[in-house]
């Protein structure tokens, strides 16, 4: 993006309307004179795309020593000498020319228009256009709005032809599904029919639209463009942190949009961020507590609600007996919040913000990290070991689908089963479930193999070995839970191969729910406390700083379920999380529930683990409070209320700071910022870290800090109490030298370099063996597509319809063996329970093993996997 | 038919081997394909999309950019009548209206038979010849209404056999042995050719 | 026909088997091939640099020239042959591909060796399948025979000629769109620069695109002679070139003339070639090179058939394309067709020409059928100035390519020699129109 900064060194020099300006060296003219204040205006370039030069609009007058002649300034890259003139009588000519042809056909219902008081081709005209149409011909009609997808409508009469959304289509997304149709003046956008623009990116098209061509069916008609309140915030429908600006009216979100910022989405966004914010309005959304009452759960006041968990808490026969489930839909303060009440006041351990289905908090945090920038910088090679990046992470994919395209970067993908990303990758292999660790060892080993690993030819292996070997610079590593079906342990004896044998290499652990990260880095996890720091490591630094610290490290969500299913929890709080759900043993998950004394949920919507507890807490969601959150690179930004909460829905961190208080602990928080301040001075990590330095940077913050108080964050401190002081002083009229005093004092007392607790650093179990290959049984491959069952995309109701359900899947040479017709329905059994199914041959699928997608409806996959196996293995049985 | 025949997903792979990109086969394979069917149907354009590799969007994004490819029936004779400027001086237009008077139809309908469909086109490069047209792309050149009446009927009688139905074009295609073929230059092959290379002084 | 000497590429089209393989060894073919093989490539470059022979597509540029801009060391090369004739007025490539398809293989195959193409493409109109079963045959006959191929007459020059064939679509004759068609694209026009095929051309390779009648030069100057090319012709036009005379002449034709010596006014009244206006009657207009030039009057008929002359008089030899208008013909009628036709051709990516010419289609049908206004001629002439800026020659233009300026060319020729007939229709539809048309929308309905 064009932005004001520094002239660069090695400039070209410019002459743009008689003022030198000097460009990077290849950038194009309508970027110069934009940094320089001068706005070309423009239908068809977009800074984030290939340019193609066909709207016309922004010809210019440039000068090459040739005299002046008309060129697209979107395609001309500055040289020097060049002399430009935006502003000559022969540039305003063509200009006006360009909007007067472009108007000739476009309908003027600007009036009923969604982009009417947005759009770009009506504020020309207003600013430039002439009043009256000298075109008195027929415009062009064309049947609309016609629906190209589930999610966006077009109206090809309004179309101005600029090839952004095509462009967008083919060039960003790789969805090539609406296209230039016709020729010339009959030139339309249009799909082939019956073949749906379902791209995961389709609403961008909606975004970038120069008109109001493309809608959104989930906004038509709904607000107007002047009547919308605005804030940036942070997309929590993952953990990639994609900026967006929330709109609402009439305390009302309206819609979502794409924020461009440099290091994550690029002003992207995919379809489930995007249309989620129908999910905030919700039918369903829980506004106030609800109690047991025998079967049912009834309205009950706050205080009643809260003296009921604070009671239960209290009475836990032990610190031990408390065990606390969820957090990536809260905030970094909502967390640390929480952390602090569980660790710091009730003294337990046994908090877990993932549900089994991630990666343990130790691979998360103290593997070295890598950016997503350092992860897609060009030239480079990319090992995936992740879960299929285009279903979970979908803007993460298009970052690394550019990094591929168009940055020659070396992507070598290790999956159970054929992604999104495949055709993508220099190579691709689907291991057997659970050998992905010992295939990595020898991708990365000092000699080539001979022998066949994991189901993978020596041949394959080798030849991928040689790829890795061959990588220009430190290997990085995409690592996430590719299957929930198999434990984490081999994937996390994948990533102590590669560390082992190529120590430089940088990780970017990919967990998928919205704030995970941020939870774990709070300390939402047993054997962790807030800061990125082991309990054993910080113990002494948080006992000077917290009441309490646990006495010894706690239970994951599996360990507290099993001894909640023994009967050993008596408090089960549920933050924001649906172990029925969402937890990969549903048996467990189950036998947890009834087991549990008192199950507390704190949620916005009921779900079916809600529905099983005593006490459920009505919370703020998105959009509905304020705070920062921390994606997967560790990168933290801000998110924002916009509007208010539904009836008397919390804050999850009001409801720790009250029930620690019923318990006899003042927090003394009450606002998010009092937390985000204590967070910036204690947690190691998270020191220097202010709202201030959060406020001067949009692009968010990647922590930790390079230094304890680092450079930059200084000045900008310094910058902003400056100009405080200096608002004061002009008001008061009087001196203010203390906030000069503030700074310094926070350079003396809020960093303590020396004695913070190390960071936690990456330690590699040994794996648990998996059982000896069994020629009867397949091992089960469970994963994720981007719509599912889970309660917020359920919740949107243009989202809801596209989860697109699951059969199972299996290799076309297995289907053959079975004797199985495609699509014949199958028995699966494991050793847990058994399925019914139809089954759909797929090559992507290894032999040997099937494939299943987890939280569609009609089919519990959980139902078939215990966790306490390395892998699921099933057997199929014609049903 | 919809979908190409096995026999012309042979041919089509031997003329997409004919090209360092497999896209560049699209506009032959439509060819083929209308060849086929007399006019391009959805499902033969989404099985060329598959044999090149792109989305049937794609290609038809490609087949509608051009005036040949007919995404609706035609007439098995399709009688191009030249109006450009050459025509238009020597009496294209009168031709045309002719054409339309004779078998009663407008530019783009078919008769009734589904025998004719007639288009007003553009120059087909027979200017000295005009008026011109064109039946299933074979030339008729200096036509008269007496001479295209006469030609209306022979068609109509089946006593043409020499031109084929709507759709076929050449009827000779290029065939590479393989033992001539020098073979695709894919653009990754930055070598820089042999007879370059090699010799300053001439390779007999 | 009738042909003045020498013929250099028409000199078997009075053969029955001009288009066999049998036929062109027995006249010559083929030589020219072991010729250029005996010697360098660049030896060939050379020769062809030295004919200086100018491109026959249009816009007239030095083939040699156009060779030299290949950037070095970047590899692979391709040679792409624009076969796709579509110029209103112009009738040539197809007979060269027709008649002597093994002529123009000859030259593909020089200028591959000479250029260091390592594929060539043939890309033929496509509603030209006589053409294309000729060049097949043709082409199998010279892969059968060892001509093209691999190890090219036992060397080690190896090449292969792939036919290819449009869909039609006019445009498809400007290069890089031609270069978009053949990537199986729809033929837009690329911007140049940066997309100079030379430089930035077929699969983003650099890429020689040279048109057909153009190649088939080749195979004589390497037997004869650059220099014997060049003492053909006139001082910037050297050699022979074909020209095809049409509309109001007695004996329409194509005629092959030495280049810039023969003059307009022998192309159209020689007995020899056109022989006159029709009937005797007056000349009231000709194109001098396709329905894209400016148009020429009675005062040009006596500038030579020569590039430069032309280009200096305001208009262009373009593609070889004379079409005669006489007196009975109507200005506004012939305008109006041939704007049409670039209204019909625009590829509709540039928004001026997308919009503007089918723009300045419907005033014009909206004057000819008489609902013109007064105000109509300013707007056609500001509608084109603001795709053609001061509709000038050699014309400015606000889109890419120069299809919108093309239409362009006959308004502004039309309205400066022969305004009066536009006028009239306009005057005498104000007189005899009571109200506006009730399929003819009111301008209100746009305000």
């Amino acid at each position: 993006m064009p932005e004001s900064e520094a002239p660069p060194i090695d400039g070209v020099s410019v002459e743009i309307n008689g003022h030198e300006v000097i460009a990077r060296k290849g950038e194009l003219l309508i970027d110069a004179a934009e940094r320089a204040g001068t706005y070309i205006p423009r239908f068809c370039y977009h800074e984030r795309m290939k340019p193609v030069g066909m709207c016309r609009m922004c010809l210019v007058e440039v000068d090459t020593g040739r005299g002046p002649a008309l060129q697209p300034s979107c395609m001309i890259e500055c040289t020097p000498g060049m002399k430009v003139d935006t502003e000559s009588e022969i540039t305003k000519k063509a200009q006006d020319g360009v909007l007067e042809f472009l108007l000739v056909n476009h309908p003027l219902d600007c009036p009923v228009c969604d982009k009417g008081g947005e759009c770009p081709l009506q504020d020309q005209t207003m600013a430039f256009g002439p009043g009256e149409s000298r075109f008195v011909e027929e415009k062009r009609h064309k049947e609309k709005p016609i629906p190209i997808s589930d999610l966006v409508l077009l109206d090809r009469e309004r179309c101005i032809l600029c090839d952004r959304c095509t462009r967008f289509a083919k060039e960003v997304a790789g969805d090539p599904l609406i296209h230039f149709i016709n020729r010339g003046n009959d030139t339309e956008i249009n799909t082939f029919p019956d073949e749906p623009f379902s791209s995961y990116f389709s609403g961008n098209t909606v975004q970038i639209c120069p008109v109001g061509a493309l809608t959104a069916s989930s906004y038509r008609f709904k607000a107007r463009p002047w009547d919308l309140d605005t804030t940036e915030s942070t997309c929590q429908m993952c953990s990639v942190g994609c900026r967006i600006s929330i709109d609402s009216s009439r305390d009302e979100v309206q819609r979502f949009a794409g924020v461009d910022i440099d290091p994550v989405n690029w002003g992207w966004l995919c379809d489930k961020g995007r249309f989620s914010s129908e999910a905030v309005n919700a039918d369903g959304r829980l506004s106030e507590p609800l109690l047991r009452e025998g079967d049912s759960l009834i309205p009950a006041r706050w205080s009643d609600a809260i003296r009921r968990v604070s009671d239960a808490l209290a009475k836990a026969s032990s610190p031990q007996a408390i065990g606390i489930i969820g957090g990536a839909r809260l905030t970094n303060e909502d967390n640390y919040a929480w952390a602090k009440l569980a660790k710091g006041v009730l003294g337990t351990d046994n908090v877990d913000a993932q549900l089994g289905d991630g990666l343990p908090a130790e691979v998360v945090l103290g593997l070295p990290a890598a950016t997503i920038d350092e992860v897609c910088a060009p030239g480079g090679t990319v090992l995936l070991l992740a879960p299929d990046v285009k279903e979970e992470l979908p803007v993460l994919f298009l970052r690394l689908r550019h990094a591929a395209v168009s940055d020659r970067v070396t992507l070598i993908e290790i999956s159970p089963r054929t992604t999104g990303i495949t055709s993508l990758a220099k190579a691709s292999v689907q291991p057997r479930p659970g050998e992905v660790g010992e295939l990595v060892r020898a991708l990365v080993a000092r000699s080539n193999t001979d022998r066949d690993i994991a189901g993978i030819a020596a041949e394959e292996i080798n030849a991928i070995r040689a790829l890795l070997s061959a990588a220009n610079g430190p290997l990085k590593v995409v690592l996430g839970r590719a299957s929930v079906a198999e434990s984490a342990d081999a994937v996390v004896d994948a990533a102590a191969a590669v560390i082992e044998a190529r120590p430089d290499t940088r990780f970017l652990p990919v967990l998928r729910r919205a704030n995970v990260r941020g939870a774990l880095d709070m300390g939402m996890a047993p054997g962790v406390l807030p800061g990125r720091v082991a309990l054993e490591d910080a113990r002494e630094w948080y006992e000077s700083r917290w009441a309490k610290v646990p006495a010894s490290r706690g239970l994951d969500t599996e360990g507290i379920l099993r001894a909640a299913a023994d009967g050993r929890i008596d408090v089960l709080v549920l933050l924001g999380a649906d172990p029925l759900s969402d937890f990969p043993d549903q048996d467990l998950a189950a036998r947890a529930l009834t087991g549990a004394r008192t199950v507390v949920s704190i949620d916005t919507i009921l779900n079916a683990s809600s529905r099983r507890a005593d006490v459920v807490l009505a919370a703020a969601g998105f959009a509905e409070k304020a705070g920062t959150t921390t994606n997967v690179e560790g990168r933290v930004n801000t998110v924002s209320q916009r509007v208010t909460p539904p009836g008397t829905a919390r804050a999850d961190w009001m409801l720790a700071t009250e029930i620690a208080s019923r318990l006899g602990v003042e927090f003394g928080f009450s606002s998010p910022q009092d937390i985000l301040d204590e967070i910036g001075s204690i947690t190691p990590a998270y020191l220097g870290l202010s709202i201030e330095a959060l406020a001067a940077s949009p692009d968010g913050i990647v922590l930790p800090l390079d230094l304890p108080v680092d450079e930059l964050v200084d000045e900008i401190i310094e910058e902003i109490i400056k100009d405080v002081a200096a608002e004061i002083e002009t008001e008061t009229g009087e001196p203010v030298d203390e906030f000069i005093d503030v700074l310094a004092m926070t350079d003396d007392d809020g960093f303590v370099a020396g004695s913070t607790p190390r960071l936690v650093s990456f330690v590699a179990d040994a794996p648990l063996p998996v059982p000896p290959l069994d020629s009867y049984a397949f091992r089960l491959i469970a994963t994720r597509k981007l719509y599912d069952q889970g309660t917020i995309v359920q919740s949107a109701t243009s989202l809801a319809p596209l989860a697109p359900g699951t059969s199972l899947l299996v290799n076309p040479w297995d289907l053959d063996r079975l004797g199985v017709a495609e699509s014949g329905r199958v028995t699966v059994r494991s050793s847990r329970s058994s399925l019914t199914l139809s089954v759909t041959s797929d090559p992507g699928v290894p032999r040997g093993a099937a494939a299943l997608v987890v939280s569609q409806a009609d089919v519990r996959v959980g139902e078939l996997i215990d966790v306490g196996d390395p892998v699921t293995e099933i057997r199929i049985e014609t049903a | 038919m919809a979908r190409l025949t096995a026999e012309n997903v042979e041919l089509a792979t031997e003329i997409i081997g004919h090209f360092p990109r497999p896209k560049s086969a699209l506009i032959p394979l439509l060819h083929l394909a209308q060849e086929q069917d007399g006019h391009l149907t959805d499902d033969a354009m989404v099985h060329i999309a598959d044999l090149v590799d792109v989305t049937p969007a794609e290609v038809l994004g490609t087949a509608s950019f051009y005036e040949m490819f007919k995404m609706e029936p035609v007439g098995r004779y399709m009688v191009n009548i030249c109006t450009n400027i050459s025509c238009q001086l020597r009496g294209g237009e009168e031709l045309l209206e002719h054409a339309e008077n004779t078998l009663g139809i407008r530019p783009g309908q078919t008769t009734a038979d589904g025998l004719f469909t007639i288009e007003d086109v553009e120059c087909i490069a027979a200017c000295t010849e005009a008026p011109c047209l064109q039946v299933n792309y074979r030339y008729f050149h200096k036509i008269t209404n007496n001479e295209f009446d006469e030609l209306i009927s022979e068609l109509r009688s089946g006593a043409r056999s020499d031109i084929p139905a709507h759709g076929t074009l050449a009827q000779v295609r290029q065939h590479i042995p393989a033992d001539r073929q020098a073979g695709s230059v894919v653009p990754e092959n930055t070598e820089v050719p042999v007879w370059l290379s090699v010799s300053e002084d001439g390779n007999a | 026909m009738t042909i003045d000497v020498p013929r250099i590429i028409t000199s078997r089209f009075d053969r029955d088997d001009s288009f066999t393989l049998s036929g062109y060894e027995a006249t010559g073919g083929y030589q020219a091939l072991r010729k250029a093989l005996a010697s360098s490539p660049q030896a060939v470059a050379d020769e062809v640099k030295t004919a200086s022979l100018l491109g026959r597509g249009g816009a007239g540029f030095p083939a040699g020239v156009k060779w030299g801009l290949a950037p070095e060391n970047v590899w692979p090369r391709y040679l792409v042959v624009n076969g796709d004739e579509s110029e209103p007025g112009t009738y040539k490539d197809r007979m060269l591909m027709e008649l002597d398809p093994h002529q123009l293989i000859e030259g593909v195959l020089l200028a591959c060796y000479g250029i260091g193409c390592g594929q060539a493409f043939l890309y033929v109109r496509g509603e030209m399948p006589l053409a294309q079963e000729r060049i097949a045959q043709a082409l199998n006959d010279a892969y059968a025979a060892g001509y093209v191929g691999k190890n090219i007459l036992g060397t080690n020059f190896s090449v292969d000629v792939i036919l290819s064939w449009g869909a039609g679509a006019y445009i498809v004759g400007e290069e890089t769109a031609l270069i978009e068609s053949l990537e199986g694209n729809r033929g837009m026009p690329r911007l140049k620069p940066p997309f100079f095929p030379a430089a930035k051309g077929l699969y983003m390779q650099p890429t020689i695109v040279n048109n057909v009648e153009t190649l088939s030069n080749l195979p004589w100057i390497i037997n004869n002679g650059g220099e014997a090319f060049a003492a053909l012709g006139a001082e910037t036009s050297r050699g022979t070139r074909m020209f095809a005379v049409s509309g109001h002449v007695k004996n329409p034709g194509v005629f092959e003339v030495e280049y810039g010596v023969s003059t307009f006014r022998d192309l159209i009244f020689k007995p020899e070639y056109a022989g006159g206006i029709l009937g005797d009657r007056e000349l009231k207009a000709f194109i001098p090179g396709g329905a894209s030039a400016p148009w020429f009057f009675e005062e040009h008929l006596n500038l030579p058939l020569e590039k430069v002359t032309v280009d200096r008089a305001g208009s262009m030899l373009g593609s070889g394309a004379i079409v005669v208008m006489d007196e009975t013909t109507d200005a506004v009628k012939s305008c109006l067709r041939i704007v049409r036709f670039f209204a019909r051709e625009s590829c509709g990516k540039c928004t001026p020409c997308r919009e503007g010419t089918t723009w300045l289609e419907q005033i014009l049908q909206r004057i000819y059928d008489g609902y013109g206004r007064p105000t109509d001629l300013d707007l056609l002439m500001d509608v084109s100035d603001n795709i053609s800026p001061g509709i000038s020659w050699p014309p400015k233009q606000t889109t890419i390519c120069p299809l919108g300026p093309s239409a362009v060319s006959p308004i502004a020729s039309a309205m400066k020699r022969f305004r009066p007939e536009f006028e009239a229709r306009i005057a005498f539809a104000e007189q005899n129109r009571s109200s506006v048309p009730v399929d003819f929308p009111k301008a209100a309905s746009h305000a």
